[in-house]
């Protein structure tokens, strides 16, 4: 009886993440070893594909302990399709429920912090509004439309400067306590841009991303960030509300 | 073949890294290929690279996430994005595998192997005819590099292949490397798999490097693209040109990407043979 190819594949996958060789290979010497050769492709690849999204994750925990916590990840949480950049948006809660990173209470929001450029690395393009038309609008009705890269971040320890810290070349020293938040974006030179916000500026860029209008958005004075907005070019529109 | 789906120059070309964009820009290749999945974000660096080097080099987009092997039906999800990314980009060739990788809803980003059946036959001609009709193109069907066979086959591989392209009008993509990794670890001679090969299907070939390990009745060669391309697939090479003619001719390196000027040596000694048989033409 032959068996059907879709009962082969099953066997097959199963395979990739268990030591037993599947059934229905053609016999050879040393078959174990060939099928290994997949096994270990598979879980090869997922790991270094999760280790470049997630590249300050490793230089934290270490290449050993990345390892074992991306196998798990992927033997649990597969990517759903080909394209690796939209896989690992559950990592950083995976790590959050690992027992074994316990200790680190910082590292989900370091790889919140990792996924979050990854976004913006990928995002869309967008025209880039003249600043000039800033000074056209009614302030009361301004409304910023902000290029698709931008993200918002917050974390509740300091995981932006424990990922500045951790690049290439950075001086180490002790990182500060408490919460720290960022803007994320890349520039128009395709940079990734990593900037760090005070936490009343956060709230303006979040309210802003919402889609509110920048006079119910700016409950405190919004110059720290629109500077930094009008810096890097990360305003696509400037509107006036009806 | 002179052929509107399969454009790219009978030179040598090799896989782009965007480390070596600089360089890139201005070598002196035939074409650069990329990976069709790396370049389905929606925007940023990776699409403003490509858009560069195409100004002044063809392209070839090589799929490595369609399943076109699989049992199971393709993923319509991904067959849009894969005809979102040739739309916006018009490259000179696209390509695909003769392997599946994903199984359900699990993508297991490898190029596993498929048994050569009527039924697996079957199945991956309705696949690849889905794929060229929603495409609006043909493609390139490379044949895959195995460390396993399967007890149920009963098609010799180039027969299968050979079949394929009848049935769906597709073209076949040449790994000699993948020839010689299959041929060393199933015991078979690579010559022999080459005496049989539909040539006038082939629109491209890849060259790359293998590593090896021993079994106890001889070597096991892996596809591992991590090294130069071995002294026994040039020899292959250089006599499968002499039948075939100039052929577009990629250099193939994934892991362990050594600096721009080492691809850009393999590329010349290809370009060496590849000019020495359009000579002798």
């Amino acid at each position: 009886m032959q068996p059907d190819q879709a009962l082969m594949e099953a066997r097959m996958q199963a395979a990739l993440w268990h030591p037993e060789t599947p059934e229905g290979l053609g016999q050879a010497e040393g078959l174990d070893r060939r099928f290994a050769v997949y096994r270990n492709n598979v879980q090869h690849g997922l790991t270094r594909a999760l280790a470049a999204r997630f590249p300050v994750i490793e230089r934290l925990v270490g290449a050993e302990f990345f390892t074992a916590v991306a196998r798990l990840f992927a033997a649990a949480h597969p990517p759903a399709s080909p394209v690796l950049s939209d896989w690992g948006e559950g990592f950083p809660s995976f790590l959050r429920a690992f027992p074994p990173a316990a200790g680190l209470p910082y590292l989900p929001e370091v790889a919140q912090l990792e996924w979050l450029r990854g976004i913006a690395f990928h995002a869309a393009d967008a025209p880039m509004a003249d600043p000039a038309a800033l000074g056209a609008v009614d302030p009361a009705r301004l409304v910023l439309r902000l290029a698709p890269a931008v993200q918002a971040f917050a974390s509740d320890h300091p995981a932006v400067s424990i990922w500045r810290m951790n690049q290439q070349g950075a001086p180490r020293s002790a990182p500060p306590k408490g919460p720290e938040f960022a803007l994320i974006a890349r520039d128009a030179g395709f940079a990734l841009l990593t900037e760090p916000l005070a936490k009343d500026q956060h709230a303006i860029l979040t309210a802003l991303l919402q889609g509110q209008s920048f006079a119910q958005a700016a409950q405190t004075d919004p110059t720290p960030l629109l500077a930094l907005l009008l810096r890097h070019r990360l305003i696509a529109q400037i509107e006036e509300q009806p | 073949m002179s052929d509107p789906d399969f454009r790219l120059p009978a030179r040598p070309g090799v896989g782009f890294k965007p480390e070596h964009y600089r360089e890139a820009l201005t070598a002196p290749l035939g074409f650069y290929e990329v990976h069709a999945e790396n370049y389905m974000g929606a925007g940023g660096a990776p699409h403003a690279m490509l858009e560069r080097l195409h100004a002044d080099h063809a392209i070839s987009v090589h799929g490595v996430g369609l399943s076109i092997g699989g049992a199971g039906p393709l993923d319509p999800e991904h067959l849009k994005r894969l005809k979102i990314l040739l739309d916006r980009h018009q490259p000179e060739s696209f390509s695909e595998h003769l392997a599946w990788s994903s199984h359900g809803a699990a993508w297991l980003n490898d190029l596993l192997p498929l048994p050569y059946t009527d039924q697996s036959l079957a199945t991956i001609c309705a696949h690849i005819d889905e794929v060229q009709t929603t495409l609006g193109r043909r493609l390139l069907l490379e044949n895959p590099a195995t460390y396993v066979t399967f007890a149920e086959s009963t098609w010799a591989e180039v027969d299968f292949l050979r079949e394929i392209t009848r049935r769906t009008g597709c073209g076949l993509l040449l790994d000699v490397n993948n020839v010689f990794v299959s041929a060393t670890n199933h015991r078979k001679d690579a010559r022999a798999y080459l005496a049989e090969f539909p040539l006038s299907a082939v629109g491209e070939i890849h060259l790359a490097g293998h590593e090896s390990e021993d079994l106890p009745d001889g070597p096991l060669l892996i596809d591992s693209h991590s090294r130069p391309v071995a002294d026994p697939v040039w020899a292959l090479f250089a006599d499968l040109i002499t039948r075939t003619g100039p052929l577009p001719t990629l250099i193939e390196w994934d892991n362990d990407v050594p600096g721009f000027d080492v691809l850009l040596a393999e590329a010349a000694r290809a370009e060496t043979l590849l000019e020495g048989v359009r000579h002798a033409a």
